[in-house]
């Protein structure tokens, strides 16, 4: 809501000295929003007065026509001469008056007017255009003509009202009534103390029977029509300067008087009107909903096709217009048209004004439905004052009267559902107890009544609330009304003593610590959009049945290529990775941890459930039953070294035993031991992809995947090659979490080393190897460790040898060597017979 | 000098000369003395204090004279020796420190050689930011709740009292699951959530007040991303319901929060607005931490920050709305509540001098690295 200073105190009187940018402080304290304050005419100093064309002599030999002006100003250039102006527009006459700006005006822009020779005359001065002067829109672009009374040679930055201050005001939903002058000028005059001049309390005659006949078949839809009829209208009259510039200054585009005045009187009073050309309107005025599939041509122009919930406005014919949206095209007000040949101009002189109040939900699913969000719905929305019809077509009346010459005709149409005024109950102490403060019931009382409240009873208030704001419901609104006004900058500072708290969960911390524990090994983490499409899911080489094929699609996504929610971290890491590539990282170790969403059994829908109550557990297990399982990963991706070389020697490439560590890494900060072994499984290279298991209550659970990438998926991704990378799923690690760290013993004993290299067939996984010494080696065994793999000439084809560093000690002795030996023996037994391996050199 | 004795050698004799013990012990000294390196030295040791050396042979001499001669050779001969290994010492512990000294310098290395074997990894931003966000208010007992991001609409919108068809429900722009087939556009009761409120109601369905949480996490709305939106963004929400919670709670727990986090003078602004889950309901600012305010109609230190308006715009805030607390089974005549929520990439933003949003979501290396693991 654009509110031009100058209007505003039409209705409070502001201290002369109050400028925009004091009355944006107040009310922005009272909690409007009011985003800037513009100052028109700044940069636009004069001399800039009326002035009458003269003589027009037409210049043809440039490009483009020119015409060389005198014209009268009167004594405002000092020698009351005329005026010797060159002008390229073409849309005034001589006789007409014009604004001119005599050499030494600056208009905005820094566009400073001089004497200049140009087009082989010497031109002083300017006949302007709106857009010159900075005035908005005024529908032509072209000179200002003014109306031909005008007195030659006055100052026209007065007589257009060039200098002023409009606020800027974004209003919030729950405030409708501050899309109106009205509003905003209450919300002043409250925030200066000041009285308020209400422009909707005018003197209304009372509704009679013989009005435009109206009917309305949906009370609930349109609880109130006033219908008024103004005839004799001048077609001629033209909107006076004052009401064209107040409406440019609000945004407005001026058009005819008619239409005008409602735009006028809707900005004044918040009401939205229509005028109906009554030589146009066939039969009675009707309101109903539309039948599906009718049509109708709105102002626009635009052919519409109805919906039943749609509300109509209708003649006999049918729909006229698209009730408090839009009007239709048929009843439109003409424009005025002059004869040519006689001067006589014609056009609309007789004039119906609906002022009605419709359903706000009702405007708001049509203004939606058909895309079309005017003036008039975004009032209906958000709250229009039903008790301001009356008045408001009254105001237009008034004006027409007033401004077009027109009469008034007695009849009054005025059709209104029952309403009783809405009251709320409230403890008078409520505000109070919701600000932490001590108002005290008088303080509440009257910030109540000067939002337009009637309020009566003493412990216990009742609250009636003005009709201009359907947003006051419950106590707490109430409560708000009153805080606002008494400052929320007043509000003291108290801090809440909350209940001890138990700090973050282990589910959190240890998210926290897989972060830590990926960066403390030299990954950078990567937040990716979670957008993916089938090209991505063919990119990993999936099969057509993976499951990970099973995607949560959205309804308007942003890019038709990326319709979907990803099923695997992966697609948007090997983004990041190829996009820091291709800007010239190549070293690159990425990370992220994240949802990802997997749709389980058949997709259903959500229902709404209620909202007046709790709902029950079934109800909220069906809701939830219908989302996605959305369990938390964590992924890295690895391309070009691991290690740099540099003055220190030879760098190290990142290969897939990087990816699969970095799963170990995280396991370990879940507190989970991880099960490898080898497996295949798309993205990953075959022969280079690790499957990681976990053991939750004796059942081993895939929780995640490690490896080099595919070469196919490294092509396809546009990867650099032996790309890498581990995916894990965090939620399946927690649940096999075994619980706090148990402190080993530490003997003091001395050690017993003992190195044993195993020839095993080279399919033999080396974890199974490692597994059958230690289970072999028993309780003496302190740690193994695999410090060789060889595979060469000096053993059998296919076959590798594994060299295990195993340290023995016991808690209570120092160990003999024949312990030692006994217990490396068995090792290597129990490994013999599990895996074949043979002791290298026996 | 001693009488005279028939049994002495007289050659032994002449070792024990006290000119001749002098003589060895002089010759000692210039040994050491001369000896230019620990080897030199030791040679000279094993000549002049070993087993074959002058004075040691003197001593054994001591014991072939006449017991009333012993005692006097024996000082001469002892004090002799005595010096000679002090002078060892004194040398040995000389030339050594020549040598250290030496060795030091030749292993000396280039300690501004650069390191960056493994180059470090970091966290990112936008998450140590909002784990120091959820920090202060965990420190003051509140607890992390989190929800999914896929949610029904109901504990996005309805429970929060966002009615349908109600403008604020236009305000934001929804990503729409698809439902099951034969349905259509938002039928499927199913969104990405656009704010991380619907953790406020899956908390209170869940707790019995008191409850005082934290919700951070990631939300959705249809913007295209440019350098200050992104359709994928990062909210924190605070939420506090316990007996006779008011409004100036709510503000002394949001200059807390920004004291905490930009300094102990820092202090929050609350302008009244409109959300449909919080009745009252307050726009926050803080206080602009780089100015402190002192750029306002200051043309000569204009601040960047604040775009010299002296305040930050922070969050929305207010009471819970008593409908929220009824659609999540909490009874309003007993509670009241307030909550708070804001974006993390703006204030990632100005407290960072970021300038373009787009570097928060294309995972540059370069742009996360220098955060390292805390922020």
């Amino acid at each position: 809501m654009r509110v031009p200073l100058s209007w505003l105190r039409e209705y409070v009187d502001l201290p002369a000295t109050e400028t925009g940018r004091d009355v944006q402080a107040k009310l922005i304290s009272a909690g409007l929003e009011v985003e800037t304050v513009e100052q028109l005419g700044a940069g636009l100093t004069g001399p800039l007065v009326v002035g009458k064309v003269l003589t027009i002599e037409e210049l043809t030999e440039f490009k483009k026509p020119i015409r060389f002006c005198t014209v009268d100003v009167g004594q405002a250039n000092g020698t009351g001469e005329p005026q010797e102006i060159i002008c390229g527009a073409r849309n005034f006459a001589a006789g007409d008056k014009v604004v001119v700006a005599l050499p030494g005006a600056v208009l905005p822009g820094d566009f400073r007017i001089a004497e200049r020779k140009t087009y082989g005359r010497v031109s002083r001065g300017m006949i302007c255009s709106g857009d010159e002067l900075g005035m908005g829109d005024d529908g032509t672009h072209g000179i200002i003509v003014l109306p031909p009374e005008l007195e030659i040679g006055i100052d026209a930055t007065k007589l257009l009202e060039l200098y002023d201050e409009v606020l800027d005001i974004a209003v919030t939903p729950d405030r409708g009534y501050c899309l109106s002058m009205r509003g905003v000028a209450r919300e002043t005059a409250i925030a200066y103390g000041l009285p308020l001049r209400d422009p909707a309390l005018l003197d209304v005659p009372a509704p009679n029977s013989y009005g435009y006949p109206v009917r309305v078949t949906d009370p609930i839809g349109c609880d109130r029509f006033t219908a008024r009829t103004v005839v004799g209208l001048q077609p001629e009259a033209r909107s006076p300067i004052w009401l064209r510039r107040r409406l440019q200054k609000a945004g407005m585009r001026p058009i005819s008087l008619a239409v005008d005045v409602t735009n006028y009187v809707m900005l004044e009073l918040g009401q939205p009107l229509h005028a109906y050309d009554r030589s146009r309107l066939d039969g009675p005025v009707g309101v109903r909903r539309a039948e599906a599939g009718e049509k109708i041509t709105t102002l626009d122009g635009t052919v519409r096709v109805l919906d039943a919930a749609d509300l109509v406005i209708t003649d006999d014919r049918g729909p006229i217009g698209i009730a408090g949206v839009m009007g239709g095209a048929n009843t439109e007000i003409a424009d005025p048209e002059t004869d040519p040949e006689t001067g006589v101009v014609t056009g609309t002189s007789e004039i119906v004004i609906e002022a009605a109040h419709f359903d706000a939900i009702s405007i708001a699913r049509t203004a939606r439905r058909h895309k079309l969000a005017s003036e008039a719905s975004k009032r209906f929305e958000r709250g229009v004052d039903p008790q301001a019809a009356a008045a408001a077509a009254q105001r237009c009346v008034d004006l027409l009267v007033l401004l077009a010459g027109g009469t008034a005709e007695a009849g009054v149409t005025e059709i209104s559902a029952p309403s009783a005024p809405r009251t709320i109950t409230m403890p008078a102490n409520h505000p109070d107890k919701v600000a932490g403060v001590g108002y005290g019931r008088e303080t509440v009382v009257r910030r109540l009544q000067e939002v337009g409240c009637d309020v009566y009873g003493q412990d216990e208030l009742v609250v009636t609330v003005p009709t201009w704001r359907p947003d006051l419901n419950e106590p707490n609104d109430l409560a708000e009304e009153v805080i606002r006004l008494e400052g929320y900058e007043n509000l003291p500072s108290t801090l809440p003593k909350p209940p001890a708290g138990r700090g973050l969960t282990e589910r959190q911390r240890v998210h926290r610590r897989v972060g830590r524990a990926l960066a403390g090994a030299g990954y950078v983490e990567a937040l990716n959009y979670p957008f993916i499409g089938e090209q991505a899911l063919d990119n990993l080489g999936l099969d057509a049945d993976d499951a990970r094929r099973r995607l949560v699609k959205l309804v308007n996504p942003l890019s038709d290529e990326e319709p979907a929610l990803r099923t695997t971290l992966l697609p948007g890491l090997l983004g990041a990775l190829r996009r820091n590539d291709s800007r010239g990282s190549h070293d690159l170790a990425l990370f992220e941890t994240g949802l990802v969403f997997r749709p389980e059994g058949q997709p259903g829908v959500a229902v709404r459930l209620p909202v007046d109550r709790r709902p029950t557990d079934e109800e909220i297990a069906s809701v939830n039953a219908v989302l996605p399982a959305q369990p938390r990963r964590a992924a890295v991706v690895l391309a070009g070294a691991r290690e740099q070389a540099g003055w220190w020697g030879k760098g190290r490439p990142s290969d897939w035993a990087d990816a699969v560590e970095a799963g170990r890494t995280v396991a370990a900060e879940a507190g989970v031991e991880l099960i490898i072994s080898a497996d295949q499984h798309a993205p990953w290279h075959p022969g280079r992809c690790a499957a990681f298991h976990v053991e939750v209550d004796g059942e081993k659970v895939l929780v995640g995947h490690a490896g080099e990438l595919h070469p196919r998926v490294v092509k396809a991704f546009g990867l650099p090659a032996r790309t890498c990378a581990m995916e894990i799923d965090l939620d399946r690690l927690e649940k096999a979490n075994e619980g706090p760290v148990k402190a080993p013993r530490i003997s003091s004993f001395p050690v017993a080393t003992q190195d044993v290299a195993l020839v095993v067939a080279g399919g033999v996984p080396a974890a199974e190897v490692e597994a059958a010494l230690t289970e072999g080696a028993g309780e003496l065994l302190e740690s193994i460790r695999l410090f060789d793999v060889y595979t060469g000439d000096q053993l059998g084809e296919g076959t590798k040898s594994l060299a295990y560093a195993l340290k023995f000690r016991a808690p209570d002795r120092t160990l003999t060597v024949e312990e030692a030996t006994a217990a490396r023996d068995a090792a290597v037994a129990l490994a013999s017979e599990r895996t074949g391996a043979v002791l290298r050199g026996a | 000098m001693s009488a005279p004795n028939k049994s002495y050698d007289p050659v032994e004799v002449e070792a024990l000369k006290p000119e001749e013990i002098e003589r060895m012990r002089d010759e000692a000294l210039a040994a050491f003395a001369a000896a230019g390196d620990l080897d030199a030295l030791a040679h000279a040791k094993t000549a002049h204090t070993g087993g074959t050396s002058p004075l040691a042979l003197a001593n054994r001499e001591i014991g072939a004279l006449p017991p009333q001669a012993k005692a006097a050779a024996g000082k001469l001969v002892g004090q002799a020796r005595g010096i000679v290994s002090k002078a060892l010492a004194a040398r040995q512990t000389e030339l050594e420190a020549e040598r250290d000294a030496r060795v030091l310098v030749e292993e000396a290395v280039d300690v501004t050689l650069p390191y960056d074997r493994v180059p470090a990894g970091a966290r990112h931003p936008l998450t140590t930011l909002m784990e120091r966000v959820s920090d202060v208010f965990v420190s003051m007992g509140y607890e992390v709740a989190e929800g999914p991001e896929v949610e029904a609409e109901w504990f996005n919108f309805d429970a929060l009292n966002f009615v349908p068809d109600h403008p604020a429900r236009q305000m934001q722009d929804t990503f729409f699951v698809e439902g099951p087939e034969g349905t259509t556009g938002d039928e499927s009761g199913v969104v990405l959530r656009t704010h991380t409120s619907p953790v406020q109601a899956r908390t209170l369905i869940d707790r019995e007040p008191p409850v005082y949480v934290v919700c951070p996490g990631r939300v959705y709305r249809t913007d295209e991303l440019d350098a200050t939106h992104t359709p994928v963004f990062h909210q924190i929400e605070l939420l506090a319901v316990d007996e006779g919670l008011t409004m100036a709670d709510l503000k002394g727990t949001l200059d807390h929060m920004v004291q905490a986090l930009f300094g102990p003078d820092m202090k929050t602004r609350l302008r009244p607005n409109f959300f449909p889950f919080t009745e009252p309901s307050a726009e926050m600012d803080m206080l602009c931490y780089v100015c402190r305010g002192e750029s306002v109609g200051n043309p000569d230190r204009p601040c960047r920050t604040c775009g010299s308006e002296g305040w930050i715009e922070l969050g929305g805030c207010g009471m819970v709305n008593p409908k929220v607390l009824v659609a999540c089974g909490v009874d309003p005549e007993k509670y009241s509540g307030f909550a708070f929520g804001f974006g993390i990439e703006r204030m990632l933003m100005f407290r960072h001098n970021v300038d373009d949003m787009r570097n928060m979501v294309e995972g540059d290396v370069r742009f996360t690295r220098p955060f390292g693991m805390e922020i």
